[in-house]
C-alpha cells in the first residue's frame, strides 16, 4: 500500500483534485463556482493525461534523440487540444451566467429556483 | 488518393469553415445567414449521397488526415454503419433549414451555430480516432449550448447551463475512459484497439475505461437517471432548433456509444467482460420505461415528446446490451434502423409542434383540442408520425423495434422483450391522449379562433411564438412535415433494404 502511495501519488492528487472539482459542482449554490468546479474536474483528468506519459529519466521527445527513453508526446498534443475545449467550454458558461444574472439578478441557485417557482 | 476520399474530410470542413462566414458577411450584409446556410447543407446532402453510393457499392472509404499512417495519425472512417448517420444527418439538416426559412429563429448567429453543429455531427459520425471523437462531442455539444440558448426568455439560459454542467461532465466522463484504454493499449485508433484491447497487459484499466464511457455516453444520449438536461434543453429550445438538437445530437451520440461496442471493445470482448451486458440492457430498459412513464404525464407537447426520446433512446441503448449478450445482429440492424427512424419521427414531430406554436400559440395537450379541423394536413401527418413513434406498420419505427425485439427473443432476453412490448403500451398512452385531443375534442369555445387582428405592422412578420397566428405557416413549412411523415412510412417498406446495406458492416463485426 505504502508503495503503491509512493509510485502513484500522482493519480491520487489527481483524483483528489477530480473529487474535490465535482464536490464543488454539485453542492456549490453559486453559479459561478459551480463553474469553477467544472473547469477544475476537466484540468484533473488534463492532468492524468500529461501524468500518465511521464517517463522516469524520459527525455523531451525531440526527433533526433540520443537512444534514451523519451516521455510519449501523443497525450500533450491531446490535451492541448482539450485544453482549447475547456477554454471554449468555461466562455460559454460564462456568457450562459452572465445572461442569467442579467435576467433574474441573482447568481445563487437557491435563489435562482425560488425567483423561477414564483414566476 | 481519389476523389472520393477527400469527401469524408470535406464533409467535416466545410460546414465548419462555412460557419463563420454567416457572421463575417453579416458586417457588411444583411440576412446572408440562411443563403450561406442552404447552400452549404445542400452541398453536404449531395456530397453525402455521392459518399454513400460509393460505400455501398465498394465498400468503406479512409481518409488519413496529412497522411499520417494510422498508429499516430487521424483517420475518418466512411462504413456501412456511419453512412447511415451521416445521412440522417445531412437530410434532416436541410429539411429543417427549409423550415426556418419562414418558420424562425432567423439571424446569422443563428446559422453559424447550426452549421457548427452540422460539423460536429458529421465530425462523430465519420472519424475513426476515439479522442477525435471527444472534440467532436464537444463541438457540438457548445453549438448545442448556444442553440438552446439562443430561444427567448431567460428559462432558456437556465437550461442550456444545466446542459453545459451535466454535458461537459458526461464528455470528461469519456475523456477519462479515453485516458484509461490509451494508458492500457498506447493507441487512440479504433481500428488499432480492436485488436490492441483483447492483448492489453492490464484488462482492469480497459474496465475502467469502458465503465467510464458508459456513465459518459449514458448521461449525452439521455438515459435515466442522467437525463435531467434533455426535457428542459428541448423545451426551451427555439421551436426551429429543437428538430434538429432532438433529432441529431443523442443520435450521434447514440451511434457513437454503438460505434464503441461494436468496433473498439467488440462484441466478443465485451461478452467475455462480467456485467458489460448486464449493465447496459438495465440502463437501456430503465430509461424505456422510467421515459415513457414520464411521457404520459406531461402537459406540455415539446417537454412529452423530449421525454419520450428518453424511452426511444433507452430502446436502443437495451439493443446494443441485446448484442453484447446475444451477440446478435438483427438487434444491431434494428438499432441502426431505430437511430434513423427516430431521428427522422422526432424531427417530423418537433417541425409540427412548432408550426402549431406558431400558428394557434398551442403548446399543451389540452389547446391542441380541435387541431384535426382546423389543419387537417398537419394534423394528418402528426397522427402518422406519432403512429410511426409507437410503432405501427407500416413505419419505420416499427420496423426498428421488431428487429430489437426480435433480436431479443433470439438471444433469449425475455425480459428485454416484455419492456419492448410495455413501452410500446405505454408509447400509445402518450400518443393517443394527443390524438384524442386533436380528433375528438372539439375547441372549447371562442378563446381558440385566433383573433383576426391584422398586427402585421412590421410586414407580417409575426414570428413571435404569442403573437401567433395561422399567416405566419408558409406552404413550404408544412410540407416538410408532411414530407417527414410520409418519408417516416417510406422507410417502413426500407427495413428489409437497409439490412442488407449494412450486411458488409455486420460481417465484418460478427466474422
Amino acid at each position: 500500500m505504502i508503495e503503491l502511495l509512493a509510485n502513484r501519488y500522482a493519480y491520487l492528487l489527481l483524483f483528489v483534485l477530480l473529487g474535490i472539482g465535482m464536490y464543488m459542482m454539485i453542492a456549490n449554490e453559486n453559479l459561478v463556482k459551480k463553474l469553477i468546479g467544472v473547469s477544475l474536474f476537466q484540468t484533473a483528468i488534463f492532468l492524468f493525461f500529461i501524468a500518465m506519459a511521464y517517463v522516469e529519466g524520459g527525455a523531451a521527445p525531440i526527433v533526433p534523440n540520443e537512444g534514451s527513453e523519451v516521455a510519449s508526446p501523443l497525450p500533450q498534443v491531446i490535451v492541448l487540444t482539450a485544453i482549447v475545449v475547456g477554454i471554449a467550454l468555461t466562455a460559454v458558461g460564462l456568457a450562459l451566467i452572465i445572461r442569467i444574472y442579467s435576467e433574474y439578478g441573482t447568481l445563487r441557485e437557491d435563489t435562482l429556483r425560488e425567483v423561477r417557482a414564483d414566476e | 488518393m481519389s476523389s472520393v476520399d477527400l469527401l469524408p474530410a470535406l464533409l467535416i470542413v466545410a460546414p465548419i469553415v462555412a460557419a463563420t462566414l454567416p457572421i463575417a458577411l453579416g458586417l457588411r450584409y444583411d440576412r446572408t445567414g440562411w443563403a450561406v446556410a442552404a447552400v452549404t447543407t445542400t452541398g453536404l446532402f449531395a456530397a453525402a449521397v455521392a459518399l454513400a453510393s460509393e460505400v455501398y457499392t465498394a465498400g468503406q472509404v479512409i481518409h488519413r488526415l496529412g497522411g499520417y499512417p494510422r498508429t499516430y495519425g487521424i483517420e475518418l472512417v466512411a462504413d456501412q454503419f456511419s453512412m447511415l448517420i451521416v445521412l440522417l444527418v445531412t437530410g434532416v439538416a436541410a429539411g429543417v433549414l427549409a423550415y426556418t426559412r419562414r418558420g424562425g429563429p432567423r439571424g446569422n448567429t443563428f446559422y453559424s451555430a447550426y452549421l457548427l453543429l452540422v460539423g460536429g455531427l458529421l465530425g462523430i459520425s465519420l472519424t475513426g480516432d476515439v479522442f477525435n471523437l471527444f472534440v467532436f462531442l464537444e463541438i457540438t455539444s457548445l453549438a448545442t449550448y448556444a442553440l438552446v440558448a439562443s430561444g427567448d426568455g431567460a428559462e432558456s439560459a437556465v437550461a442550456a447551463l444545466k446542459y453545459l454542467i451535466l454535458g461537459t461532465v458526461a464528455a470528461s466522463m469519456y475523456l477519462t475512459g479515453v485516458a484509461f484504454v490509451f494508458m492500457a493499449t498506447g493507441t487512440l485508433n479504433m481500428i488499432e484497439l480492436t485488436s490492441a484491447i483483447p492483448a492489453a497487459e492490464r484488462p482492469i484499466l480497459i474496465r475502467a475505461g469502458l465503465g467510464f464511457m458508459i456513465v459518459g455516453f449514458a448521461t449525452k444520449v439521455a438515459q435515466w437517471p442522467v437525463h435531467t438536461w434533455q426535457p428542459n434543453a428541448y423545451q426551451q429550445a427555439p421551436d426551429g432548433a429543437t428538430p434538429l438538437i432532438a433529432a441529431l445530437v443523442s443520435s450521434a451520440s447514440a451511434y457513437a456509444f454503438g460505434r464503441l461496442i461494436v468496433t473498439v471493445f467488440e462484441v466478443d470482448y465485451l461478452a467475455a467482460t462480467a456485467n458489460a451486458a448486464p449493465i447496459v440492457l438495465a440502463i437501456g430498459c430503465v430509461s424505456v420505461l422510467a421515459g415513457t412513464t414520464l411521457a404520459v404525464i406531461q402537459t406540455d407537447v415539446k417537454r412529452m415528446l423530449a421525454y419520450s426520446s428518453v424511452s426511444q433512446f433507452g430502446l436502443i441503448v437495451a439493443a446494443y446490451g441485446v448484442v453484447i449478450a446475444g451477440s446478435s445482429e438483427t438487434a444491431l440492424i434494428g438499432a441502426a434502423i431505430h437511430l434513423v427512424g427516430h431521428g427522422l419521427l422526432k424531427a417530423g414531430l418537433f417541425l409540427a409542434v412548432g408550426l402549431v406554436a406558431v400558428s394557434y400559440g398551442a403548446r399543451t395537450v389540452d389547446e391542441y383540442a380541435g387541431l384535426a379541423t382546423e389543419r387537417p394536413v398537419v394534423a394528418g401527418s402528426m397522427a402518422v408520425l406519432l403512429f410511426a413513434l409507437v410503432g405501427i406498420p407500416p413505419s419505420v419505427g416499427f420496423v426498428g423495434k421488431w428487429y430489437i425485439a426480435l433480436g431479443a427473443v433470439e438471444s433469449q432476453l425475455w425480459p428485454v422483450a416484455a419492456v419492448i412490448v410495455l413501452s410500446t403500451m405505454l408509447t400509445l398512452a402518450y400518443a393517443a391522449r394527443l390524438l384524442e385531443k386533436m380528433y375528438f375534442t372539439h375547441p372549447p369555445s371562442i378563446e381558440s379562433i385566433p383573433s383576426p387582428e391584422p398586427v402585421a405592422t412590421d410586414g407580417g412578420d409575426a414570428t413571435a411564438p404569442d403573437g401567433a397566428s395561422p399567416d405566419a405557416v408558409s406552404i413550404g413549412m408544412v410540407s416538410i412535415v408532411v414530407v417527414a411523415a410520409l418519408a417516416a412510412v417510406a422507410l417502413g417498406f426500407a427495413g428489409g433494404a437497409i439490412a442488407d446495406l449494412l450486411a458488409p458492416f455486420l460481417t465484418e463485426v460478427f466474422n
